[in-house]
């Protein structure tokens, strides 16, 4: 009797031991923008499709309908022993530090924010870097060196994204005029492209003639707007290059899908860790996109003037005023 | 000031379009004596079915006829309950918006696959703008060419049939033998029965009526301001029409105006943004968007005056009481 209770504990210690060493359970939450926002969520929707084709695991997915759901979410996943849980968004960042202190075995990471625990690991980018390249070359391609800003919901993040467009534009033409506005201050304002049109129809009548637009599902009403003006857009998170072909200038890459992407890789090969990571340019991950559906929107001089400004703040020749450092655009 | 003025104008036309076909529908349905809380799922039903048979067939009309299709089948299982069947026309209405919001992302997801979003639709999948007669020969002129050029032309099929709607509905609702009885069946549905009219017949077709207007609001949410359909995408413009039935108290023209009042102060938020007011400096965004309703308690606290809807409505209909 003994014995046999002693050979079901060791047995169960086994196969609790080798669940650790090669069953990853990874989980995923993403935010109230839901994950087919062809933007941000999308991308990191991306990155976990090549993961489960890469290793072929599958991961758990989760789409709050609401704040309180996030938590729950979270919560759930935690309890049925997923780990690494990504937390796809800077909402989440209250509710996964409740979590992550509730299940200190487990990994976390978080995309757009830092959470400073000793089992999650943060993940940001340098959004002013990137929204600094499609700044100037918005500011090229304009002819009455007036350009647009839509922004999602109000939050630092998106004033991060703005301040950094307006140093570009600024950049290449010092006396740009800059119009900026934002779609609300809830995370709805992530969801709206009927008010995403409305303010891009506003921008144009007032003279802009390219408007980037760091909303999310927001956008594609932004996108939209141009395509029926003849006027040009500029996307974001993801290449959205292909969604209005001929009047997307080009579209301020964020890799989440490589950040969700190495998360589970890190992962499944042990190698994963809790800290802050930054990526910027000069780590590829923030970018401006160049492809089949915008070439002939960007000249050979355009390009090349942006290739400079690119390894100029690579190379810390350009510095980027960050917007979240003083929670200010003093430029 | 003046081109500021009047481009504000034409985007208040623009965003008060589904309010006004989705007013006008509610309507119809409380001068019966159906109270309609349902408008907002039946404009998010129309949508759906507009931009789903509009990406399938290419055609934005056909996507239109779906759209009020599927508002009417709607607007049918509302009469259903509470006519038929006598129930509660809130807790019917509450239903369907709810069914609605679950449904149509369910079927996008089923159909299209695109997480509950329609394929963006483009060319003839649209309602595209028109173009008035004149309309650049004229833009030239002051303040007139600048009216009709701006304002007046450069908008879809639907948001010109929107206000074509208004004086339709007070002719039909006062000058006709239909709007009579309309009226009748909402206020004393037991004279009307005595009559020798059905009262149950007059409902529905009240309701039907409802449901055509509801899914030309909804088709010109997807085909025609926005490019495919997205979930939720009426975002609360049922509420807004209903709120705007009582503040234009059930009457048709009271009621554009204050379908317009509403437009009109999205568009000025919109504008407002990121505008530095003399002496105040900038606005901050969150100040802007509190300001419709802000207007709005203020304006049925102190300005509308008591409000007071057709006298059977929300009550059943029960012959044997009379």
């Amino acid at each position: 009797m003994k014995g046999a209770f002693l050979v079901t504990a060791t047995a169960l210690a086994i196969s609790v031991s080798s669940a650790h060493a090669a069953d990853v359970k990874p989980a995923v939450v993403y935010d109230q923008a839901g994950k087919f926002d062809k933007s941000f969520n999308e991308g990191v929707y991306n990155g976990i499709v090549k993961f489960t084709k890469d290793s072929g695991i599958q991961v758990r997915e989760f789409e709050p309908k609401n704040e309180a759901q996030t938590e729950q979410g979270l919560r759930r996943l935690a309890k049925r022993g997923h780990s690494p849980i990504v937390a796809v968004g800077f909402s989440m960042a209250s509710a996964l530090e409740r979590v992550a202190k509730d299940f200190p075995d487990l990994q976390f990471t978080i995309i757009d924010m830092v959470v400073d625990l000793p089992n999650v690991q943060s993940i940001v980018f340098k959004e002013h870097e990137g929204s600094f390249l499609v700044g100037a070359l918005a500011a090229m391609k304009s002819e009455t060196a007036k350009v647009g800003f839509v922004g999602g919901m109000d939050i630092p993040l998106i004033r991060r994204f703005s301040c950094g467009y307006e140093q570009g534009a600024k950049y290449v033409t010092s006396d740009a005029t800059v119009f900026e506005n934002m779609t609300g201050s809830t995370p709805s304002a992530f969801n709206d492209p009927t008010k995403g049109a409305e303010l891009a129809k506003s921008q144009f009548s007032q003279g802009v003639d390219v408007i980037f637009a760091a909303a999310g599902g927001t956008g594609i009403g932004v996108y939209q707007a141009a395509k029926d003006e003849g006027k040009f857009a500029i996307g974001v998170d993801s290449n959205q290059n292909h969604l209005q072909p001929g009047t997307m200038l080009t579209s301020m890459v964020k890799r989440v899908d490589l950040a969700a992407y190495n998360t589970y890789d890190q992962a499944v090969k042990g190698t994963w860790a809790p800290g802050l990571t930054v990526l910027g340019l000069a780590e590829g991950g923030v970018d401006w996109a160049l492809d089949d559906n915008n070439a002939s929107l960007v000249d050979v001089d355009m390009k090349a003037k942006i290739e400079a400004i690119r390894a100029d703040i690579v190379s810390g020749k350009v510095s980027v005023h960050d917007y979240m450092s003083d929670n200010a655009c003093n430029i | 000031m003046f081109e500021t003025l009047i481009l504000i104008l034409d985007a208040t036309m623009r965003v008060s379009t589904p309010l006004i076909l989705a007013a006008l529908a509610g309507l119809f349905s409380e001068r019966s004596g159906i109270v309609d809380i349902g408008l907002e799922g039946k404009i998010l039903g129309g949508a759906f079915a507009a931009a789903a048979a509009a990406a399938v067939f290419g055609s934005a009309w056909i996507g239109l006829i779906f759209a009020m299709l599927a508002s009417i089948g709607l607007a049918l299982i509302h009469g259903f309950a509470c006519i038929t069947h006598r129930g509660d026309h809130i807790v019917s209405g509450v239903a369907i918006n709810t069914i609605v919001a679950g449904l149509t992302v369910t079927l996008g997801l089923d159909w299209f696959g695109m997480g509950g979003q329609t394929p963006t639709l483009a060319g003839d999948a649209r309602f595209l703008s028109l173009t008035l007669p004149f309309a650049d020969a004229v833009a030239d002129v002051p303040v007139i060419g600048l009216i009709y050029s701006e304002l007046l032309s450069g908008h879809n099929v639907l948001v010109y049939l929107a206000f074509a709607c208004v004086p339709l509905t007070y002719w039909v609702i006062y000058k006709t033998r239909f709007g009579l009885r309309l009226r009748a069946v909402g206020e004393n549905p037991h004279a009307v029965d005595t009559a020798g009219i059905s009262v149950a017949f007059l409902r529905y077709r009240a309701v039907i009526i409802c449901g055509i207007l509801c899914g030309l609001a909804g088709a010109y949410l997807s085909t025609a301001h926005n490019a495919g359909f997205l979930k939720d995408m009426s975002a609360g413009k049922g509420y807004i029409a209903l709120a705007a039935l009582i503040f234009g108290k059930w009457r048709p023209v009271p009621v554009l105006f204050a379908c317009l009042l509403f437009g009109f102060l999205d568009a000025v938020a919109v504008r407002m943004q990121g505008v530095s007011l003399p002496g105040i400096g900038e606005i901050p965004v969150q100040a802007i968007e509190v300001l419709p309703y802000v207007l709005t308690v203020l304006l049925l606290a102190g300005f509308i005056g008591k409000a007071i809807g057709p006298k059977a409505v929300g009550r059943p209909y029960v012959k044997e009481r009379a």
